[in-house]
């Protein structure tokens, strides 16, 4: 094992990589992975400007989300500039606008907006009509209307910080390539090089010469969740609301699973490449898109959801988010921690039957 | 170019019979469009509901009622303690907690006003921020209608009442459009993005992985004696990588038309025009990765992760305007981002080519100027 | 005689380290010429600089009458190379090998096909000759290999640790093409590990850290330094250094 960690050690550039990539990707996602939505870029189709529509048209220049791009007379002109990326969202005035609102006829507002990125397009469309709500309701009078007011409280996230909704389930994906995709590779490396042969014909048991590769990579592990932990916090004010310990003991488990995985990877390829591709195939793509990382698992089609089931990743990114953003404690969180124990089990046991026969 | 020819000749050969990039090349476009195409959504679906009224009325029952007609809220629990909500949320097994007070009802009867609380689970904060606007939509619906009964005067058929006009009273009626994607399908806004993806892995990742397994082998320096020139080996090394990614592109586009539905509604040789362009980047960076790049292990690794720090950046998956402004100049100058915007302009919104011209020339600059640098190194480092 | 290689106390620094510390030999045309030397003492880097593959921090060399720095490209299309890994395409044929290397030599393609038909004949490997080079035992591969490189007739053929990993027989084959090649004309400059091989050369020199210890035909060295081997020369020049190294 300590020849292992040498071995690590002098490879300076992987170790670079591996110790400095993590943290760097935690900082990027954190900073640049927002979904918050400002600078609404507005344009108003104004045939007939009138008092009302120049005092909604102000509402909107007074209101920091949204930046005016143009004022025009007819909605020909918008289409352009929607396909040229210039605008997000149209106001079209109806003719006669202050006249009906003076009478109490409804007076008529199209918005219009760029609906390619639904859920953009759809928050765009709540800010905007916001603003002519809030526009209304100054101008009409108190009238008949009955308001039904929701007080809302967003809870785990007040800021609705997109960093918190990241961070946990990067730690995931940091746990996997140090482990499942670093060992996949160092072990068939060794395969291919024909030092893997040496060790199994000496003295030492299959599994001790699979736990001395191994452990170095746990450590390594183990101090890239600290380090983005330790980022995550004090760059982006993630909350720890929870356990450290629960979550250490929690992402020690997962990445033993990440090892088990890497360890069965190797053997069953043959070549460097092919371990490579596996590795890759098998654990980052999985984790990256079917875990509830990025996209929310809510959202994924349902035959979809079965194939989260058998992701390690998803069990744990329950677990770092229930103990980061929840404060959430064994008692709510068993349920993963115990598949994360029985997916390490089977793998386990799988990695070393499939070691030993290989070599036969 | 005789020796260039002969070069090409050879590049083809052996990529030909490399079982791993012809995998590469035509069982990548399936997998990616079919599962990315499906993963790859923040739509936002349903949320589930606890209920915890303290009113029981016709009115708030209507609330909840109205809440789960929508299809956006599914009830998925309802109880008398707020403490055991909160417990439920904890555990992860419901979104959203409706508390209605206990004198709900007699307060919009006789103040025309009440309240409520939501509170959401914003762990997902964009997600729980589309929901707020469902929930507050559904709300103000439903407000507009229990006005109409709660004032008899005014009653009149129909769900949809509207109150007659009243002098004084300013109503605005605001109509709701989006264009380019009616059904506010996910898959639309994605699939441009994933085919970006596609093209960008075959150019990037293969153009690396191929010289340094030359480099590996030993080839590389046997080449390098010979009279050929540094030019012309880099042209050869691209030239077929480019035809290649062009052509995977075009079968990305085809599926994505016809097994996907996803519309082409602007012209695609714009698109094919600015891939040609793009790829002028792509395998810039591949080249530039071969050359620190010691063994075809690290060359995939340190690929894979600027590639991905690209394609995070580029708006592909998350707006670009909700990056911080430092984000988005470094967005700027990431072709990944223009070429994104360019294919969903000419995709989903049928945009022509002077609408995309400044994409295509940014293209173009960062293009070069990354090969321009690709090559100076490349030649650096082999004399 | 005109010099096929003529080095002037060429040197190549790294850093603070030098690998190749001003050394000056030269090598007459039609020679076959060993350049030994124990490992990290400087022979790689040597060679490298010669053909092409390194700039020389100092000094200067002339292979085949040209200048390796100022030019460079004359010198490559004047001389052969054959590396250790012997330098042919595992996934290519036989045949194709031959096609592309001739064809970035400049050669016609009817000189391709000619010369390709007479080198298969002369390796017997006719019926290989569309055969992937991996299908290829380690024997056939090396010969198949100098072959390549002496293709396009080059005036210097650099080989760097040929015969490494292959039974002694055909060790002794690939001897007999080395000598065939010299006595055509062509200047052949080989790095070995193997001293006894040493003895079939021409002449000899022996790097020790940077320099040359010695230089001489084989019988001359083993007289002067009065022993019956070359590897006894060896082992006592390379010694010393490597009780230095520890």
């Amino acid at each position: 094992m300590v020849k292992e960690l040498r071995h690590i050690l002098r490879d300076r550039q992987t170790l670079m990589v591996l110790l400095l990539l993590p943290l760097a990707m935690v900082v990027l996602f954190g900073f640049a992975i927002r979904s918050d939505v400002h600078d609404i870029r507005v344009v108003f189709v104004d045939p007939n400007p009138d008092y009302a529509t120049i005092a909604l048209r102000a509402r909107f220049a007074g209101n920091g989300r949204f930046e005016i791009v143009g004022t025009v007379p007819t909605i020909a002109t918008v289409e352009p500039m929607f396909r040229r990326g210039d605008a997000d969202i149209a106001l079209v005035f109806e003719p006669g606008f202050a006249g009906h609102l003076a009478e109490g006829t409804p007076a008529r507002l199209l918005l219009v907006s760029d609906a390619s990125d639904p859920n953009t397009g759809t928050t765009i469309q709540a800010y905007a009509g916001a603003v002519i709500a809030s526009y209304q309701a100054e101008v009409g009078g108190p009238g008949r209307a009955v308001q039904i007011i929701p007080v809302t409280r967003m809870r785990y996230n007040p800021t609705l910080a997109s960093a918190n909704l990241f961070v946990p389930g990067l730690i995931a994906l940091v746990l996997t390539l140090v482990t499942a995709l670093m060992t996949a590779i160092s072990l068939s490396r060794e395969k291919e090089r024909g030092t893997l042969e040496v060790l199994l014909v000496s003295p030492l048991q299959p599994w001790q010469i699979i736990v001395g590769k191994v452990l170095p990579y746990l450590l390594l592990a183990f101090a890239n969740v600290v380090t983005a932990l330790v980022a995550a916090w004090g760059i982006f004010g993630v909350p720890f609301r929870g356990s450290l310990v629960f979550l250490l003991a929690a992402s020690t488990v997962y990445a033993m699973v990440g090892l088990a995985l890497g360890v069965m990877i190797a053997s069953v390829t043959n070549s460097q490449r092919a371990a490579m591709i596996g590795a890759m195939a098998g654990t980052m793509l999985p984790n990256l898109l079917l875990s509830g990382m990025i996209f929310p698992i809510a959202s994924l089609p349902g035959w979809m959801h079965p194939l989260t089931l058998v992701v390690p990743a998803r069990w744990f990114i329950v677990i770092s988010r229930g103990v980061m953003l929840k404060g959430a404690g064994i008692a709510q969180l068993w349920l993963p921690l115990v598949v994360l124990f029985g997916m390490l089990l089977v793998l386990m046991l799988a990695a070393i039957r499939s070691f030993k026969p290989r070599l036969a | 170019m005789r020796a260039l020819r002969f070069l090409l000749r050879k590049e083809f050969l052996q990529i030909f019979r490399d079982r791993m990039i012809l995998g590469m090349l035509f069982v990548m476009p399936l997998v990616q469009l079919l599962v990315l195409a499906n993963a790859a959504t923040f739509e936002v679906k349903s949320a589930r509901l606890y209920v915890v009224d303290h009113d029981h009325s016709p009115m708030s029952r209507g609330v909840v009622d109205r809440l789960t007609a929508s299809r956006r809220f599914i009830l998925s629990d309802a109880s008398p303690s707020v403490a055991l909500a909160d417990d439920a949320m904890l555990r992860g097994k419901t979104d959203v907690i409706l508390v209605i007070p206990r004198d709900f009802e007699r307060d919009i009867v006789r103040d025309r006003r009440a309240s409520l609380q939501l509170i959401l689970n914003a762990e997902d904060g964009a997600a729980a921020g589309v929901m707020q606007t469902y929930a507050s939509r559904i709300l103000i619906d439903y407000a507009s209608e229990v006005g109409a009964e709660v004032n008899p005067m005014l009653a009149t058929a129909g769900a949809r009442a509207e109150p007659p006009p009243r002098r004084g009273d300013a109503i605005i009626e605001v109509r709701r459009r989006g264009w380019y994607n009616a059904e506010l399908n996910y898959r639309d806004y994605m699939v441009p993005g994933i085919l970006v993806v596609l093209v960008t892995m075959i150019g990037t990742l293969l153009t690396a992985m191929n010289i340094v397994r030359e480099k590996e082998a030993g080839t590389l320096d046997q080449l390098n004696v010979t009279p050929v020139s540094r030019t012309t080996f880099i042209a050869a090394k691209l030239i077929p990588l480019w035809s290649l990614a062009l052509a995977d592109l075009a079968l990305g586009m085809l599926l994505a038309r016809f097994v996907f539905d996803v519309p082409v509604r602007g012209n695609p040789a714009i698109v094919f025009l600015a891939a040609t362009i793009y790829l002028l980047g792509a395998l810039g960076i591949g080249l530039w990765v071969s050359t620190i790049a010691e063994t075809q292990q690290q060359a995939m690794f340190v690929t894979f992760s600027i590639v991905m720090v690209y394609l995070l950046m580029s708006g592909l998956f998350t707006p670009i305007r909700a990056m911080p402004t430092w984000a988005r100049w470094v967005a700027e100058a990431s072709p990944v981002m223009h070429f994104v915007r360019l294919m969903r302009a000419v995709l989903l919104k049928g945009a022509g080519f002077v609408d995309v011209t400044h994409q295509l020339v940014m293209l173009a600059v960062i293009g070069t100027l990354v090969l321009t640098l690709a090559v100076r190194q490349y030649r650096k480092r082999a004399a | 005689m005109t010099l096929a290689i003529d080095v002037h106390e060429l040197t190549r620094r790294f850093g603070s380290f030098t690998a190749v510390d001003a050394i000056t030999f030269d090598v007459n045309e039609g020679e076959v010429f060993g350049f030994l030397g124990a490992n990290g003492a400087g022979k790689t880097t040597a060679i490298k600089m010669l053909i092409g593959l390194l700039a020389p921090s100092a000094g200067s060399a002339t292979v085949a009458g040209c200048d390796v720095v100022r030019e460079s490209d004359a010198v490559r299309r004047r001389i052969g190379y054959m590396s250790q890994r012997f330098s042919l395409y595992e996934d290519l044929t036989v045949r194709e090998n031959i096609t592309l290397y001739g064809g970035i030599y400049g050669l016609s393609n009817e000189a391709i096909r000619d010369r390709g038909d007479g080198m298969l004949a002369a390796l017997h490997l006719e019926k290989m000759a569309k055969e992937r080079v991996a299908a290829l035992p380690l024997g056939w591969k090396q010969k198949l290999a100098f072959s390549v490189a002496l293709l396009h007739e080059p005036a210097v053929v650099f080989l760097d640790e040929p015969t490494g990993g292959v039974d002694p027989i055909t060790r002794r084959q690939f001897w007999e093409m080395i000598y065939a090649a010299a006595a055509r004309g062509t200047t052949v400059f080989v790095t070995t590990h193997y001293l006894d091989e040493a003895e079939y050369c021409d002449r000899v020199s022996i790097m020790v850290d940077g320099r040359i210890a010695a230089m001489g035909t084989p019988q001359q060295l083993k007289e002067e330094h009065d022993v019956a081997t070359l590897d006894e020369l060896f082992v006592r020049l390379a010694r010393p250094s490597a009780a230095a190294h520890g």
